[in-house]
């Protein structure tokens, strides 16, 4: 609506608004169109400093234009035109006076495109800003993301040279996660009790990377449900969770040589709905008290009512999270509680596949460097106070690590 | 087929959305936001997934008589009734889908929120116990975040003579601040970071091939 | 006396709720009030950023979360929405949760009515989409690629307030209201870490600490944490606008003064159970 009141204005105008001609010629035109108007003179132009520019870091066909104003004058409104390859001008666009950067898009990479910007004063135009020129051009790599490029190739290549020494056969030592010892005890206790597993995916979908962890955890207490003929149920709160679900199970139940015992509807939708999905999962253990409890992927505030309840029916209770605000309701009213990374470290864990090892190692190893760079960032940013070279360091690292 | 299908999959829409965040370049900026769209469609359309197993599960509870299927003709009967209405009525304010939207659903569902305050009562009961000198240095944290998160702590402490007047009126919110954002953003910023870097190497395993198990076991 | 300690430290759970019950209906049956005193903090960072925008410009407010979280959330979003309203701030909104977009409506008309603006030249509200980051991703290109059309079914390109407002890149503010994900993390990662537009939350109380390093880094501007958080935006609004209405953050915060002290109570109780259960033990032992 703007543009066309703007281009009204414009209009309205008369000739003395219309597009300049070439470079050169624009001038003399706008003068003597104002001349045969008005007797005064053209407005002073509102703008100065007209620059133009490639956007950088961007797939090419933009060019961007900035300029300051001239203090104490306000255009009504600025009109921007283009020349490519020194042909012909046309009107770009109208913006308001006191705008001071243009964008313009969808342009040809590799043609030299010319600019100049008219201001617009009480229905008369002044000399054109410009001309300024600049080519547009696509960036292969993101100037500001290089740093972050080098942390990932970095971190990537430390763990896959641990991947690759797990391969080799070299010996990885894994501390024991209590958490994840505890699924074989917890899954033999319900089958002794004569009751039931129930496994609880978080609440998120298969987008998110804890339901997935989750969801190969699921594989291996599904693996020990039909190796000891208990029974399993996971509600889940999402469709396509649901049906990685089912088909996990199966597979399991397929591996342990149990395939008559698995049913489909073992896995199945509740809601999508947080707390309705919290509610849900509070019927189930109330009505079926189930003897063991796993709660493994992302969980938000309905963590504690799912584990106070589950508390409640006296089930042995295993939980997992990187959500840090829920660890301590977990912590509270669970037995077991893997923390952070711990649920990304199950799948090595419990397969104790050399490759997942290896993968593990690697992390840990990406993590002590990360801890270095701290170290190393905090001290020099401390000693930088006094000292400059050490303020050099925190600021390169500070570069480095800034993403835009 | 069965595992390289997928695993293709995942690795070349894993690789493309790594290098759309490192290059600006075409076809790598609109491959992104090509596979974005997508992504929208398919999970849009995942949720007609989770309604048909919804119906498929209590109608076979139903049929099987199995236990509390009591409850099942409810759940098909709220989802229906819903359904209905939306798709008849609309839903725009004062129709029938939103009168059962602002009646029903949310009082119920503040309801099963609301009762966070009891497990959390009962929870604190039984774990903020004073065993060793760490988690007595938990309880006190605790206490003082408790008041400082409500106004009766500043004016409690005001309560003390001189107090109001003083340099710090407010000392109770301020030292809870100061334990959320000093100790607490510490012990939030490690678990983060940690699970931050789990993150990076399950996603850099799945992209690579080396995690298959959240294919269906298919090791 | 070893016997009372004893049953205190065994305290029927029912007993707990009950009390916790009590605590939270009596002040709000009796009205109590309480002055809410706030000092510098993540909510009155998000005051003053929001009160920093010029008139005119265009802020997307999300709504990510549903009916269950409504009473720590929506006293946020009605404050919120009121001020950016009333300091001529233009409001898309948005809902990474499908029932945020009814509670969005809710918010939006209601403080719109009230200072007489109007739907699609000052707010326009473009309803739910799928995809939670991925989406916000998206946005960062094109937000009609999202939201084709509002909630009700108007094309975007024919909405007066959307005019110039192609991508993520022209917003002036993201604020997002939560209750887990997706939302201010989504927010957070893609639309501060990936485009550099300034991102705003609140939240419920459980979830706040995990933000707080959010707010460290100067990746949120601000922050509201629960019911708390919305009390002090009331307040602020309230001190800088003395004729606006009041919200109800404010008179619930004397429940939650009355129910955090009844807890506390608690734990007391239950630590002079244990110490002295531990005791008795000791005792025992020798």
């Amino acid at each position: 609506m703007r543009l066309f009141g703007l281009l009204a204005l414009a209009l309205a105008a008369g000739p003395a608004a219309q597009p300049a001609g070439p470079p050169g010629t624009g001038p003399v035109a706008y003068g003597q169109a104002a001349a045969d108007s008005m007797p005064s003179p053209p407005p002073a132009p509102s703008v100065t400093g007209l620059a133009a520019r490639d956007v950088r870091d961007d797939a090419g066909g933009a060019i961007e234009l900035s300029w300051e104003l001239v203090p104490g004058v306000t255009a009504d409104s600025l009109l921007v035109s283009r020349s490519a390859d020194g042909g012909t001008w046309e009107t770009v666009a109208f913006l308001p006076g006191a705008e001071v950067v243009f964008t313009d898009e969808g342009l040809e990479d590799g043609v030299e495109y010319s600019y100049t910007v008219t201001s617009l004063l009480g229905g008369a135009a002044s000399q054109p800003a410009g001309p300024v020129s600049a080519v547009p051009s696509a960036q292969w790599l993101h100037s500001k993301r290089t740093g972050m490029l080098i942390i990932l190739v970095l971190l990537s290549g430390v763990i896959f040279w641990f991947i690759d020494q797990g391969r080799k056969g070299r010996k990885l030592y894994i501390r024991e996660i209590a958490g994840l010892s505890a699924v074989d005890d917890a899954v033999g206790r319900a089958t002794e009790m004569g009751r039931s597993v129930l496994y609880i995916p978080g609440i998120m979908g298969m987008d998110d990377i804890q339901t997935i962890a989750s969801m190969i955890i699921l594989g291996r207490v599904a693996g020990k449900t039909a190796e000891y003929g208990a029974d399993l149920q996971v509600p889940v709160c999402n469709s396509v969770v649901m049906s990685v679900g089912q088909e996990i199970v199966k597979e399991a139940y397929l591996a342990a040589g149990r395939p008559d015992s698995y049913r489909r509807d073992n896995v199945f939708y509740l809601t999508d709905d947080q707390f309705g999905y919290a509610a849900g999962v509070d019927g189930i253990m109330v009505r079926q008290r189930p003897a063991a409890i796993f709660m493994l992927g992302t969980f938000y505030a309905e963590s504690l009512i799912l584990a106070e309840t589950g508390k409640s029916v006296g089930a042995i209770q295993i939980a997992g999270t990187a959500m840090p605000s829920q660890l301590p309701f977990f912590i509270a009213a669970c037995d077991y509680t893997l923390i952070g990374e711990e649920l990304f470290a199950a799948s090595a864990y419990l397969s104790r596949e050399p490759k997942l090892l290896g993968s593990l190692k690697g992390q840990d190893a990406a993590k002590l460097i990360i801890m270095l760079v701290i170290v190393v960032g905090v001290l020099a940013a401390s000693i930088g106070t006094w000292w400059a070279p050490a303020a050099s360091l925190a600021d390169f690292l500070r570069r480095i690590l800034h993403v835009e | 087929m069965r595992t390289i299908l997928p695993l293709a999959i995942t690795f070349v829409t894993g690789m493309i959305m790594v290098l759309n965040f490192f290059v600006p370049h075409r076809p790598f900026n609109s491959m992104g936001n090509s596979l974005s769209d997508w992504y929208m469609i398919v999970a849009s359309a995942a949720i007609f997934l989770g309604a048909m197993n919804l119906l498929q599960v209590h109608f076979a509870r139903i049929r099987h008589r199995a236990r509390n299927w009591q409850y099942s003709p409810v759940a098909i009967g709220g989802f229906l009734l819903m359904l209905t209405a939306g798709l008849v009525t609309g839903v725009e304010e004062g129709r029938a889908f939103d009168f059962m939207f602002q009646n029903m659903v949310v009082p119920m569902g503040a309801t099963m929120f609301s009762l966070l305050a009891f497990f959390v009562a009962s929870a604190a009961f039984r774990a903020f116990r004073s065993s060793n000198w760490r988690a007595t240095l938990l309880l006190v944290s605790a206490f003082v975040v408790m008041l400082g998160r409500v106004p009766i702590g500043d004016l409690l402490w005001r309560l003390v003579p001189g107090a109001a007047s003083g340099a710090h009126p407010s000392l109770v919110t301020e030292i809870a601040e100061w334990i959320m954002q000093v100790p607490n953003m510490a012990g939030q910023r490690a678990v983060m970071i940690g699970a931050a870097l789990g993150v990076v190497a399950t996603s850099l395993r799945m992209i690579f091939g080396v995690e298959r198990s959240y294919l269906g076991g298919a090791d | 006396m070893g016997g009372l300690l004893e049953k205190l430290d065994r305290i029927d759970r029912r007993f707990i709720y009950l009390l916790m019950a009590l605590s939270v209906l009596v002040p709000l049956a009796f009205r109590l009030e309480m002055p809410i005193p706030v000092s510098p903090g993540p909510s009155m960072d998000l005051y003053e950023a929001v009160d920093a925008l010029p008139p005119g410009s265009v802020v997307i407010v999300s709504y990510d979360y549903d009916p269950s979280t409504m009473p720590e959330l929506q006293p946020m979003a009605v404050a919120l929405t009121r001020h950016l309203m009333s300091r001529g701030v233009k409001i898309i909104a948005t809902a990474l949760w499908p029932q945020g977009a009814s509670l969005a409506q809710n918010a939006l008309t209601q403080i719109s009515d009230s200072l007489g603006l109007s739907e699609y030249e000052d707010w326009v509200n473009l309803g739910y989409t799928v995809g939670g980051a991925v989406s916000v991703v998206r946005m960062g290109s094109s937000i009609s690629a999202v939201f084709p059309r509002d909630r009700v079914g108007v094309p975007y390109d024919s909405i007066p307030v959307l005019e110039g407002v192609g991508r993520l890149a022209d917003i002036s503010m993201v604020i997002a209201l939560s209750a887990g994900d997706p939302g201010i993390h989504a927010w957070v990662m893609v639309a501060q870490g990936r485009f550099g537009i300034p991102v705003g939350g609140g939240c419920t109380a459980v979830s706040a600490p995990e933000f707080y390093t959010y707010l460290g880094s100067g990746q949120l501007v601000g922050l509201l944490g629960g019911l708390k958080g919305a009390a002090d935006y009331e307040t602020l609004l309230k001190r800088d606008n003395p004729g606006a209405p009041g919200g109800t953050a404010t008179p619930g915060m004397a429940a939650q003064s009355i129910s955090h002290l009844v807890i506390m109570g608690f734990i007391v109780i239950g630590n002079i159970a244990f110490i002295a259960g531990r005791k008795r033990k000791r005792g025992g032992a020798k």
